[in-house]
């Protein structure tokens, strides 16, 4: 069975619909891109796939042993990060607060699954600085190690690159990659980047008017695909 | 100035004094706790907004001619914090203007109903003592120093034990959520906590000066220290300083309480302002 599988999936919020009847599935090892323009409901679909909000009407089924807060999680960062005083250890041991349930502290095995995954994206030297005093690359690489703490099986990006420079940008679907390939998490990304989308992705889905979901090769021969391949390459 | 420890030791023995200071650092440590969540979520005028709200039920209390309004005081409050802090960001009407609506109304009702229906004859004493408590710290009885007491004890060990689930949700609510921290559990506690705060301070500050007694200490804090835990502590050291400071200066100088407090907080941010700009300027 599929990790994620999404049926007939109607989105939107206040009453007012934004996508209907959709329907796809993650397995696990994919790497699946999100693309589409503003407004289309890429993010309403991934704040409705974490649970964060109820989808009007379908299904949103796990399987493969997948609990629905077992997943890893890049969100956007928030103003509220802007003037947070908190180092990158208190960030990233925040990853695992979902799995102790109401225990009041960590344990050490937990803090040992920390340390892993701030060695694992190589920013052990920044462990007792200051969150929001990093550089935007430096910050997102402890988020990602902080996504790494809540989840050994699913990734899920919101536009992980957004403000970075070409070089650290180049280096984040580095690191994402590996963690695709070596690690095997399955990962879900939302990207306005349709050139990275094809680079890296096993598998698309364009939502818009138009809607596609399909393998990579299938997304680039489809019409849709190529009229905004030739827009996101001509960028 | 052979005087002042003289008059010191000499007011030491009166147990009104010894009540005043033991109640102004228990409420100073709790009320800061929470200052450094509060001012990151945009909630730095909670504390303004709720105390007025206990003012109006202190009022409603004396109205119904209720002997101890402590109770009803405290649901009326605790109601209020849950409505601000749980309806979240998807409220129709937002954090602070939600704050300024039920703080204004909650006074001006209050005003009105002591007004229409006033028990004493002196009026506006009872308001302006509500308001800057400007007595009732130094006429504490011994039960509610216990009650004072207990309180806090409650409140900092719920602190201690919700502690990194405070940071997480405070740091960052969506994520927390989508990984399974249960956020709305966690928010009903912080809202109880802070209405618990509020009506405890209220006897020391009195309802218009308790905002400064839960954020002055944090943002004094934020200005130095880089980690959650560092500004914690260092938020809970700095108030209960201020505040024995500020009851001895007002105990020898003969100033109002609750105002000579929030003078020494305001000292304080200046101080930690300018060694956050000497020290911390350095690699920021």
């Amino acid at each position: 069975m599929a990790l994620i599988t999404c049926r007939d999936l109607c989105l939107g919020y206040d009453g007012r619909e934004i996508l209907h009847d959709l329907s796809f599935e993650v397995n696990s090892g994919e790497y699946l891109c999100i693309v589409g323009e503003n407004g289309s409901g890429k993010s309403t679909l991934m704040r409705t796939i974490l649970g964060l909000q109820r989808p009007l009407a379908g299904q949103i089924l796990t399987g493969d042993g997948l609990r629905i807060n077992e997943i890893g999680y890049l969100p956007q960062q928030t103003p509220v990060q802007k003037d947070f005083p908190a180092s990158v250890w208190e960030v990233v041991l925040s990853g695992l607060e979902g799995s102790c349930g109401w225990r009041p502290f960590y344990t050490k095995a937990e803090k040992q699954r920390a340390e892993e995954n701030i060695r694992a994206m190589g920013i052990e030297d920044l462990t007792g600085r200051c969150y929001r005093e990093l550089s935007g690359g430096q910050q997102q690489r402890v988020l990602l190690a902080r996504a790494l703490c809540a989840t050994t099986k699913l990734l899920f990006l919101d536009e992980p690159v957004s403000g970075l420079d070409p070089k650290v940008t180049a280096e984040m679907y580095e690191l994402i990659e590996r963690l695709n390939r070596e690690q095997g998490i399955t990962v879900i990304m939302i990207s306005h980047d349709i050139g990275a989308a094809l680079r890296y992705a096993s598998h698309v889905l364009h939502i818009g008017d138009h809607v596609f979901y399909g393998t990579n090769a299938a997304y680039r021969e489809s019409g849709i695909g190529t009229v905004f391949t030739k827009g996101g390459e001509a960028q | 100035m052979t005087a002042i420890p003289e008059k010191l030791a000499l007011y030491w023995q009166y147990p009104f004094v010894r009540y005043a200071l033991a109640v102004g650092v228990l409420i100073s440590l709790c009320s800061s706790l929470l200052g450094v969540t509060l001012v990151l979520k945009r909630f730095s005028f909670i504390g303004d907004g709720l105390s007025h709200v206990a003012f109006g039920a202190m009022a409603i209390a004396s109205v119904l001619h209720v002997t101890n309004d402590m109770p009803l005081v405290l649901l009326i409050t605790i109601l209020c914090a849950i409505a601000l802090l749980c309806t979240g960001q998807n409220a129709k009407i937002k954090g602070d203007a939600a704050v300024a609506m039920i703080s204004v109304g909650a006074l001006a009702i209050g005003y009105l109903l002591m007004n229409l229906f006033t028990p004493s004859g002196n009026l506006s004493g009872d308001v302006c003592s509500t308001l800057f408590g400007s007595t009732s710290i130094l006429t504490l009885k011994k039960e509610e120093v216990w009650l004072c007491t207990v309180l806090s004890v409650i409140v900092v060990a719920a602190f201690v034990f919700f502690y990194h689930k405070v940071f997480a949700v405070t740091f960052d609510e969506s994520f927390a959520a989508a990984t399974g921290v249960r956020t709305k559990a966690y928010n009903l506690i912080i809202a109880v906590i802070i209405a618990v705060i509020i009506v405890l301070a209220m006897n020391l500050v009195g309802s218009l000066l308790i905002s400064a007694l839960v954020i002055f200490p944090a943002l004094s804090a934020m200005r130095v220290f880089k980690s959650f835990r560092s500004v914690t502590v260092c938020s809970a050291v700095l108030s209960i300083f201020c505040s024995l400071l500020g009851i001895l200066i007002s105990i020898l100088a003969g100033t109002p309480v609750g105002s000579t407090i929030v003078a020494a907080d305001i000292v304080m941010f200046f101080v930690f302002s300018a060694l956050g700009t000497c020290f911390g300027g350095v690699h920021v």
